[in-house]
């Protein structure tokens, strides 16, 4: 069930991405579409009975059964790099901005029929 | 007309993401999954250079690695290539948005914050940079690590910046420990280079699994990751708060 959850969310940002010009709308659209593949690749590295990959006093030996380590890190560096893109993005979009007036990128100069 | 084509687009996009995936894997639920088998596995039991064995919380010394939290042993240890290459990312950002819109020279006009934001901001920074600093120290034992410890550190300064509407940071010295700190990771993979003959390689003894003075180089890599991931993102705070907006 979560990854039709996820799945849906990563169609929505897509819809977010196409369906239209404004660039803040795409840079949200793009986010939620990082969102869903995040949550998508925790549920692959799900498994049933799984605890949180932490050795401490409660659950204390590697014989026990764990969830994908592996997942959890590549969805770390996934989530930094999302904010970097963000940032990055918004400060185009602020620049977009103060030189045309407008988030809209057909107003801004692009081409009519794309 | 834009609309249209877009769902249509999403549409198929969708039916070929359901018709891929459906056949690899379960999509509607959850596999019966096990650990066993998966290339993490040999994570888990740290035995991916040598045997070492059950790791037992408290008692096993010397394993490879020698990190109580799994995930930490991946991106500051086995993966940690990945990880310098991460930090690249973030520092490039940071650098775009400070080349973008820092410098403007003119302040922008801040909305003067309220009685209860003031006081209180005073009471809650100090703790909240203690956390920071509390989570990338002990990255490798529990949850959290490096980029949420400097992302709270970050914040802390965003709370400065609310609650005081004249308040500025002095970026210099953000950019001074951002410098050192990417250097110091560069240097301490170059160590391991010269002494065990790879890069960022685990060259220190490893210690007791779960006690704070353990895992060998990975929590001296996930302060050096924290110092620069809060003044990475401090810096980007700080340069979009002092844009001038002109509506």
């Amino acid at each position: 069930m979560i990854r039709l959850a996820s799945l849906l969310l990563i169609l929505i940002g897509l819809y977010g991405i196409f369906s239209t010009r404004n660039v803040i709308k795409i840079l949200v659209g793009v986010n939620i579409m990082e969102l869903g593949v995040n949550i998508f690749i925790i549920s692959v590295g799900f498994v049933s009975g799984g605890i949180a990959p932490i050795l401490t006093s409660g659950s204390f030996s590697s014989a026990l059964e764990f969830v994908d380590p592996l997942a959890q890190a590549l969805v770390l560096t996934s989530i930094v790099i999302g904010l970097g893109i963000t940032a990055l993005g918004l400060v185009f979009a602020r620049k977009i901005h103060s030189k045309y007036g407008t988030y809209d990128l057909n107003a801004a100069g692009g081409s009519k029929d794309d | 007309m834009r609309k249209v084509f877009a769902a249509g687009l999403v549409i198929l996009f969708g039916v070929v993401l359901l018709l891929g995936l459906s056949k690899t894997m379960d999509i509607a639920g959850y596999e019966d999954g096990l650990i066993s088998g998966k290339p993490a596995e040999a994570y888990i039991n740290k035995n991916v250079t040598e045997e070492s064995g059950e790791i037992i919380y408290g008692e096993t010394k010397d394993a490879e690695t020698g990190s109580a939290n799994m995930v930490t042993s991946v991106i500051a240890n086995y993966r940690s290539f990945d990880t310098l290459g991460e930090v690249t990312v973030l520092f490039l950002a940071a650098v775009g948005v400070s080349m973008l819109i820092g410098g403007s020279g003119k302040e922008k006009k801040r909305k003067k914050s309220g009685f209860i934001l003031r006081t209180a901001a005073g009471i809650i920074f100090p703790v909240m940079l203690i956390t920071g600093i509390y989570i990338f120290t002990h990255g490798h034992l529990t949850p959290g690590g490096g980029f949420p410890g400097g992302s709270m550190i970050a914040s802390s300064f965003l709370l400065l910046y609310m609650a005081d509407e004249k308040f500025s940071l002095k970026l210099s010295g953000f950019k001074f420990a951002e410098g050192i700190a990417g250097s110091l990771y560069v240097l301490a993979g170059a160590a391991g280079l010269f002494i065990g003959g790879y890069f960022l390689m685990n060259f220190l003894p490893t210690g007791t699994v779960g006690t704070l003075f353990s895992a060998g180089i990975i929590p001296i890599i996930y302060v050096i990751i924290g110092l620069k991931v809060g003044s990475e993102i401090t810096g980007i705070i700080s340069d979009m708060l002092k844009e001038e907006v002109s509506v």
